[in-house]
């Protein structure tokens, strides 16, 4: 695995040469192959990457890039599957319970309105949010950013693409599946002691969807502008 | 130390959705690519995320002291909190699930507000300290904050399923509300905060350059990058 160092800096960078369809403010100027480490501002040139690398800040380790190829390519499978995991996850019963012969059973949006009907509005929104409204959100934004990657000639910029990218990128802290899913097990263990617990059809489809958004996050929002503004190969 | 030359000293300005470099851009001025405003670093980070740490310390009591969930059947109510929820997993047995609760629910929220505490104290007293790891600090607070809401999820789970009139009833109690509370202020505290601040020397004005900092400054600047604007610049 190759580190850009602080070393590579001893090729200065190269003075702007791309110009943009926006006009451009006053003194601005594009450096397009500079790379800014979020973590600690220090300067890097590009690197082209290999599959599997990750490119590091050797002063304090942040990610800087990493090798995404054609990754953008697989997403719209995923997407599609995670959607439908979604749907079988938040329409079917997660667990049921017998206890003294009868039996109870919840979704997700169940437990969620059995908080609201106990006066937990706050907790109630948090939860719809982060393993809901959330995650569905990215998953749609996804769809609709990545559809227009299949028409020829390629459209990049659909309508709101700016904002949607940016609406990604608040999200991504937010959606929380699979913590949820590790509460899920957790209450099923803390209730086998007193009660007969039966896995619902949505447990599955919780742990693939949670398998599917891991893969699927992996994919930074930013390079939704790297793809439409592909920076041509530089060949020193 | 090897010198590393800092976006600061080179008058750059990253876009912080798209990725877009810009040298000698205004604070606040437009990306020219995707039109979010830059920033040097995030606007008034370190009052935010003092205020955020506040709130969430206030609500660190109540949340551990005020029941999360009230379970009842037909002789008994049992009122537990995040601690004795965990007790009682070790008391039957479920030492496993007892040790992954009392991570998740009771360490990482202690850990994220002593971390933040510690980050935000230092980089506002410029202190040049274990900076690598600071660094490691933050990331490890950034990946771990989500897993707090563990309990959270579990106690809507069970208030959602456990519902047998008269037999077995689970409720959410206030305690919940406190808990879930704080798990979204230290997050919010997180996001906040900007790492660069960890970085970041006093101002040379302040005379408190030592002989590293300036190490960092004078590092080689590229001669063919315009010099205008430039706050750091030693000379």
């Amino acid at each position: 695995m190759s580190l850009p160092r602080s070393d590579d800096l001893a090729a200065p960078i190269p003075k702007p040469t791309l110009g943009y369809a926006y006009a451009m403010p006053s003194t601005m100027q594009l450096v397009p192959h500079a790379v800014l480490c979020e973590g600690c501002d220090a300067v890097y040139s590009t690197m082209r990457l290999q599959p599997g690398e990750t490119a590091r800040c050797s002063r304090c380790g942040t990610e800087l890039e990493r090798y995404q190829g054609n990754a953008h390519k697989r997403m719209l499978p995923l997407v599609l599957a995670g959607l439908l995991m979604f749907a079988v996850a938040n329409l079917f019963p997660i667990v049921s319970i017998v206890i003294g012969g009868q039996f109870s059973d919840t979704t997700l949006v169940g437990a969620v309105a059995a908080l609201v009907q106990e006066g937990m509005g706050g907790v109630a929104a948090l939860v719809l949010a982060t393993t809901l409204l959330f995650p569905l959100l990215q998953l749609l934004v996804l769809l609709y950013l990545l559809l227009p990657q299949l028409r020829q000639p390629r459209l990049n910029q659909p309508w709101g693409f700016a904002w949607l990218v940016r609406l990604l990128q608040i999200l991504q802290p937010w959606g929380m599946v699979e913590v949820f899913l590790l509460g899920v097990l957790v209450a099923i263990v803390k209730l086998t002691s007193s009660a007969e617990v039966i896995a619902g059809p949505a447990l599955g489809a919780f742990v693939a969807l949670t398998v599917l958004l891991t893969a699927i996050l992996s994919f930074p929002p930013r390079n939704f502008w790297h793809l439409a503004f592909a920076v041509p190969a530089q060949t020193p | 130390m090897t010198p590393v030359r800092t976006a600061e000293s080179l008058d750059l300005l990253a876009c912080h959705p798209c990725g877009a470099v810009w040298q000698g851009a205004g604070e606040g001025e437009a990306c020219g690519r995707c039109g979010s405003p830059l920033h040097r670093r995030k606007p008034d980070s370190l009052n935010r995320t003092w205020a955020l740490l506040a709130a969430a310390y206030l609500m660190y009591l109540p949340a551990n002291l005020l029941p999360v969930m009230v379970t009842s059947n037909l002789l008994t109510t049992k009122q537990d909190t995040i601690l004795s929820g965990v007790i009682y997993f070790w008391a039957t047995g479920a030492w496993g699930l007892a040790i992954v609760v009392f991570v998740a629910s009771f360490l990482v929220p202690l850990f994220k507000l002593g971390a933040l505490t510690t980050l935000v104290w230092m980089a506002q007293r410029h202190s040049p300290a274990i900076r690598p790891d600071r660094a490691r600090l933050y990331r490890m607070v950034e990946v771990i904050g989500r897993w707090s809401m563990l309990d959270v999820f579990v106690v809507a789970l069970l208030a959602g399923l456990v519902r047998i009139q008269g037999l077995a009833e689970v409720t959410a109690g206030l305690g919940i509300a406190a808990f879930a509370t704080v798990v979204v202020l230290t997050m919010l505290a997180a996001l906040s905060f900007d790492p660069r601040l960890t970085w970041d020397d006093p101002a040379p004005a302040s005379h408190a350059v030592t002989g590293a900092v300036t190490d960092v400054i004078t590092g080689a600047v590229p001669q063919d990058l315009p010099l205008h604007n430039r706050p750091h610049e030693p000379t």
